[in-house]
């Protein structure tokens, strides 16, 4: 997904690469705040991590197979701010050292594979984590979900550059479909590798997982004893899980309907795969079917591709109606429990 | 750490563009990407000028054409793609060699593959001829904040440890008789990945740590600070003006 030289015009790089310089400003003075002097090594060695887990291949099937892009495992590990920051640093290096992704393409880049993934799959699994019940397996499973979701997001966020600025002649709905089929694919492999690395950490330090902070201070507060706080942590648990119960239903429900059933519904339900094939732009999984004509299958694209661009948005738009609603309902919800007991706020995003 | 420091893509060597303070060749990489991504794709001649200006920096720089050459197939995925454009591209469509192809289409993938390769082949340049640490210095005088600056220097500095480390833990699931082919290994391969981050976290704190007892207080104290004089600029700036010169008239003709 590094884009090149070239395949964005010269202003939308520009205003691209300043809300990439802005969102790194931000994120600098996030981590700082985070980690204090500690920011520098531990922020390298995670994007060195991050760097070399990219490297780590795996495998799909016969000879097939994929890699980690890691902002969502960045983002849940070490925070959104650490997290945006690694992945923009490894993106820097990449482009200076390994002239992979153009140097004019820099801030495109950044603002498409580090802002996007990480801040979307942050604000996804934080939403999550807060509504699933407070165990393990639920920040797996949040990992999963955010991970799944912050792959297509960062390809509508390409594709939205590329319809700003684009230099070619590809039709913008072609490139959306195109874009946004193969990395949900690709976001699949991403979620499962994701949400098994975060379970395999907290399995053995929960306390490095940023993502699972929350769920940690409780652990401590049972087994060190100090029961001053439990009663008060323990009384909107209690209240929160019928709201959970509710949430989980709409959110599943509504996941389902707008991205699955719609797919699913269509004659040709591997429409998905074929238009990946076609497009070619299948740069990750390698080998993709290019010895086929391209033009294949163009009579029936257009109704699978209305059906399948139509799911994948109901997703997304899914995605970002669950980021939006729980975001107001945080605020809400802490206006109120800091109301009636000051002691019981949750611990701050 | 008695083995080399320099990246596996740095060539030694005593070129005149290798003595060049690293900030001005940042500069001028960047500032000629910048040129040809704002040169107009129907001037095909102004990229072959673009080409020659790149070859005669490569020939300074003394690097061979054959590693150039080789360490360009970096792009390939995005020519597949570019291979790709003229068939699905809009617009009026022209017969070669019986195939229909869009006339746009073409043209954006000439657009695509003329400007990546040259920015490509720029930041190959680059990398050849500066160190790591002189590019870390050079970025610093960019003024890139230098926090940022110091996160890149601990993710090249341990880039190689993480990267080894990684490598160690494979030769161990293989030596145990562990073989990957499918998605149900992939728990396997996960849990590695855990324990590369714990490892590598649990470094970043030990690193901390001794940075800490060797007096670190939040910046790094700069020891050899790089200075250009006039005369680097303008040699390191020959490179984007020439460049700018051939895209006015690429505007202009």
């Amino acid at each position: 997904m590094h884009v090149p030289d070239g395949f964005i015009n010269a202003p939308v790089s520009a205003a691209t690469g300043l809300v990439a310089a802005g969102a790194i400003a931000v994120s600098l003075r996030g981590a700082r705040r985070e980690l204090d002097e500690r920011t520098a090594p531990l922020a390298g060695l995670v994007a060195a991590f991050i760097f070399a887990v990219q490297m780590l291949n795996f495998p799909v099937a016969a000879g097939t197979s994929g890699h980690l892009l890691g902002g969502a495992l960045a983002a849940i590990l070490v925070g959104p701010y650490t997290g945006v920051l690694c992945v923009s640093v490894v993106l820097l290096m990449q482009g200076i050292l390994f002239a992979d992704g153009g140097l004019t393409a820099l801030g495109v880049n950044i603002t498409d594979m580090a802002i996007v993934t990480t801040v979307v799959s942050y604000a996804l699994f934080r939403g999550l984590v807060k509504v699933l019940p407070r165990k393990r397996r639920s920040v797996t499973v949040a990992s999963f979900v955010a991970a799944l979701l912050s792959v297509p997001a960062a390809a509508v966020a390409f594709t939205l550059i590329y319809a700003v600025g684009g230099t070619t002649d590809v039709a913008v709905s072609k490139v959306a479909t195109a874009m946004v089929g193969v990395h949900v694919l690709i976001g699949i492999g991403e979620a499962v590798i994701t949400a098994l690395t975060v379970g395999a950490v907290i399995a053995v330090r929960p306390d490095l997982v940023y993502g699972a902070r929350g769920l940690q201070q409780r652990l401590k507060l049972r087994v060190g004893g100090e029961l001053v706080d439990a009663p008060a942590v323990a009384v909107p648990v209690a209240a929160r899980s019928s709201h959970r119960k509710v949430w989980i239903t709409g959110l599943v429900t509504s996941l389902v309907l707008a991205g699955f059933v719609s797919f699913y519904a269509s004659s040709n339900p591997d429409g998905l795969e074929k238009v990946a094939k076609d497009k070619g732009i299948d740069t990750r999984t390698g080998k993709h079917a290019t010895g086929d004509s391209p033009l294949a299958g163009y009579g029936v694209r257009d109704i699978s591709d209305a059906r399948v661009s139509g799911g994948l948005a109901g997703v997304i738009g899914v995605g970002v109606t669950v980021v939006a609603g729980t975001g107001v309902f945080w605020t809400v919800r802490r206006r109120r429990t800091s109301d009636t007991s000051p002691a019981s706020v949750p611990e701050g995003v | 750490m008695g083995a080399g420091h320099a990246h596996r893509l740095y060539r030694h060597g005593h070129s005149p563009v290798h003595a060049l303070p690293p900030h001005t060749k940042l500069a001028a990489a960047f500032a000629f990407v910048v040129v040809v991504v704002s040169t107009p794709r129907e001037a095909m001649w102004a990229f072959a000028l673009y080409a020659v200006l790149l070859a005669v920096v490569a020939r300074q720089a003394r690097v061979p054409a054959g590693v150039l050459l080789k360490r360009l197939l970096i792009e390939i995925p995005f020519v597949a793609f570019a291979v790709l454009m003229p068939f699905v591209a809009e617009g009026e469509r022209v017969d070669v060699l019986g195939l229909s192809l869009s006339v746009n289409g073409l043209w954006g993938a000439w657009n695509v593959l003329a400007k990546g390769t040259l920015g490509v082949a720029a930041s190959v340049l680059l990398a050849s001829t500066t160190e790591l640490r002189e590019l870390l210095l050079g970025l610093q005088r960019l003024k890139l904040p230098p926090l940022l600056v110091q996160i890149a220097s601990f993710m090249i500095r341990y880039g190689d440890v993480i990267t080894d480390e990684m490598r160690r833990m494979r030769i161990a699931r293989e030596s145990r008789g562990f073989e990957a082919s499918g998605v149900r290994h992939w728990g396997v391969l996960a849990k590695s990945a855990g324990a590369l981050f714990i490892r590598s976290y649990e470094r970043g704190e030990r690193v901390h740590l001794a940075m800490v007892s060797r007096g670190y207080a939040g910046s790094m104290p700069v020891i050899d600070e790089v200075t250009a004089s006039r005369a680097q600029w303008s040699y390191a700036l020959a490179l984007p003006f020439a460049a700018l010169a051939v895209c006015l008239l690429g505007w202009t003709l």
